[in-house]
């Protein structure tokens, strides 16, 4: 007998998490636009609010719309369960706030979105937790960078906007040694182009709102627990394996094991931070899921045609892609990224800050704003907008030039969107 | 709740709830290559209801010392010292898979002991497939998916775990991942050599809860038929579209089928 195998990727998409409604024989996931539930009787209610039975009590903490997008980035993903939260950015602070405290300290990658950056250096401070930031191609920098009160190692799988490559397996190792556990924020890359959990991470979060959802109509954001962090062995998370009274004493990894973080970011953060997704959101951001393969299919085929194009103008002065040769980590592409390193890259424009002003203001197809992972192709400017709070040192340290210019491609037909370019960057250099 | 026997660290979880000797026990017992996470369902609603839980770690599992046991009876032996480590007399005990064949054995050689058998998941005899007990002896994670798959009903493959969030295959992986080598192989040739079912269903004395998957491909329901006739004041029941992993596939149906015979 052959070994059984599991459902597969693109089944998983538009599967994972959802049977067919047991009373209306609804096919898609229906949106449950509730508060709450009722219970069957007292008893049953009482079970619930105490974690003895499985089950939704109220949308702040669980929703069974939400519940179907959680299972399925966890089923993508390869972990043990997820947290849907309001955005990327509630996903990154619950991923957090369920393990550290005040005290404590993050060794982060420094090349990550600009939003992230600002919550490490301005606000995560205010309520004691620390940050170091490091080069991401530079897995010792990690590791002289811990201190006794470390408490996580944090990196993106493909850096914002620079697309540096964290070498995951090197980082978990150093992660790993020290009794920690490696965060990855994969937004750029979604689980169809890499799964960091089989290259070592513990714990990835997600911006929802970019590829998963895919169509620019939603907020929202994930974090998933890979299970494969020895929290009892580390001895450095007591949220994790000491009873808290906020349970009754419940102790996590003694009562569930694998899932400990997983359940204690939901019944902790979600119940006293409430950042929660709606379930309108969680709805839309799956049906986006649904067609994920095919979207980043497409999505990587267009930018590798409009990098080839960028990567042969002359109005272009550099392109930084890791399919390209010259980009430094382009043998970590070959062989960790076969099916494309994404879709969001940068470029630096001949002239400058104000040629990239004409070449921004003269697109037509691009449109102008903050957001990546649309299906409609994205354009900007990263030291004006989303990364403008950081002063010119950390800017350099993360690889943002004043020429450089953010594009993130969509699934237009990419002829159209190679014209756009050719247009813009005429006008540019008038 | 550590215990020593033997002269060795022995783990029970109690469900969140100190042990209080003078309430009832219910002592539940895993599968292979498990540990008392699999019970997390079931085991806070006693232990918040009027029970003492003991979901104990067999030896080698989970926080239990080494080495595993190698066969059912020396399982059943072990359960009997585990309670006197507790000072408990006598309990109900609920098995699965694995742990329902030393459930059965458990009840038969200590009959003073059991004041209810519920026998989770089981087939008698419990024959292991070749292909499984050779990734396993070869510590392979061609083992572990095996499992995985055939310990999932065909719905479950797709998900919808009862605890918001959680994906029920992926947790099912990563339990068994933590097992240390050589452990699923040694509990799956102990269910494949186990023999003694029918003779020791045959000395129960207790009143005998037999519950079944459906789409169990591990245990399937015709496998437990010949149980059936050694034990014709069993109770059976059968959960429709649910497969071997019970406890997490369908843990109302069978928390409240445990409640209604204990």
């Amino acid at each position: 007998m052959a070994k059984p195998n599991s459902p597969r990727f693109d089944t998983l998409s538009l599967h994972a998490g959802q049977h067919p409604d047991p009373v209306t024989g609804s096919r898609a996931v229906p949106i449950y636009q509730t508060t709450s539930y009722v219970f069957q009787d007292v008893d049953h209610a009482a079970s619930l609010f105490n974690l003895e039975r499985a089950g939704h009590v109220y949308s702040r903490i669980s929703n069974p719309t939400t519940a179907v997008l959680e299972e399925r980035i966890a089923s993508l993903e390869g972990g043990v369960g997820a947290v849907c939260t309001a955005s990327g950015q509630a996903a990154l602070h619950l991923a957090v706030a369920t393990i550290l405290d005040a005290g404590h300290h993050i060794v982060s990658s420094g090349s990550i979105y600009g939003g992230s950056h600002n919550m490490f250096t301005h606000t995560m401070p205010r309520f004691g937790i620390e940050t170091t930031f490091v080069d991401p191609r530079d897995p010792g920098a990690f590791r002289d960078a811990i201190r006794p009160e470390t408490r996580l190692l944090f990196g993106e799988t493909l850096g914002n906007p620079g697309l540096e490559i964290l070498d995951i397996p090197a980082v978990a190792e150093v992660a790993h040694d020290a009794g920690l556990p490696l965060l990855i924020d994969s937004t750029f890359a979604t689980p169809y182009l890499f799964r960091p959990f089989e290259w070592g991470a513990d714990l990835i979060m997600h911006s929802a709102t970019k590829f998963l959802g895919g169509h620019g109509i939603a907020i929202g954001g994930i974090v998933v627990d890979g299970g494969t962090f020895d929290w009892e062995a580390s001895g450095k998370f007591p949220t994790l394996t000491e009873p808290y009274a906020g349970y009754h004493g419940l102790d996590f990894v003694e009562e569930f094991g694998p899932q400990a973080y997983v359940m204690r970011a939901r019944s902790e953060g979600l119940r006293d931070f409430g950042a929660c997704l709606s379930p309108a959101n969680a709805f839309h951001i799956l049906q986006g899921v649904e067609t994920l393969p095919l979207r980043m299919k497409r999505h990587v085929e267009n930018t590798r045609q409009i990098v080839g194009y960028l990567d042969n103008n002359e109005s272009v002065a550099w392109v930084s892609y890791p399919e390209l040769p010259n980009h430094p980590d382009h043998a970590l592409a070959k062989a960790r990224f076969p099916n494309g390193c994404g879709a969001v890259f940068s470029f630096g424009i001949q002239g400058g800050r104000e040629a990239g002003r004409k070449f921004i203001e003269s697109l037509g197809v691009f449109s102008h704003l903050a957001n990546i992972g649309d299906a409609k192709s994205l354009v900007i400017h990263p030291a004006t907008t989303t990364h403008q709070q950081m002063d010119a040192e950390a800017l350099k340290a993360a690889g943002i030039s004043e020429d450089l210019i953010r594009l993130s491609v969509g699934l237009e037909d990419p002829q159209d969107l190679i014209d756009d370019l050719e247009r813009a960057l005429r006008a540019s250099q008038r | 709740m550590e215990l020593q026997v033997d002269e060795k660290r022995a783990f029970a979880t109690t469900g969140g709830r100190a042990f209080d000797v003078n309430q009832p026990t219910v002592l539940l017992v895993h599968g292979a290559g498990m540990d008392h996470t699999v019970w997390v369902l079931q085991t806070r609603y006693f232990a918040h209801h009027g029970h003492n839980v003991l979901a104990i770690d067999l030896p080698g599992h989970g926080r239990s010392e080494g080495p595993a046991l190698t066969s059912i009876g020396d399982m059943a032996d072990w359960l009997s010292r585990l309670l006197d480590a507790a000072g408990v007399e006598a309990a109900a005990v609920v098995g699965h898979s694995m742990g329902s064949l030393i459930a059965i054995e458990f009840s038969a050689r200590y009959p003073e002991r059991v004041t209810t058998a519920a026998l989770l998941s089981i087939a008698v005899p419990m024959a292991v497939s070749e292909e499984l007990l050779s990734a396993a002896k070869a510590n392979n994670h061609d083992a572990i998916d095996m499992i995985t798959v055939w310990g999932h009903g065909q719905g479950a493959q797709l998900g919808g775990h009862k605890a918001p969030g959680l994906w029920m295959t992926g947790c099912a992986e990563r339990l068994l991942e933590q097992a240390a080598d050589s452990v699923l192989y040694t509990d799956l040739s102990a269910c494949n050599d186990y023999q003694g079912g029918l003779d020791a269903a045959s000395k129960i004395q207790c009143p005998v809860l037999v519950v079944l998957g459906r789409d169990d491909r591990m245990t399937p329901p015709r496998a437990a038929s010949g149980l059936a006739k050694a034990l014709p004041e069993a109770q059976t029941v059968i959960i429709e579209a649910c497969g071997h992993m019970m406890m997490i596939e369908e843990p109302d149906q069978v928390l409240d089928t445990l409640k209604h015979a204990i």
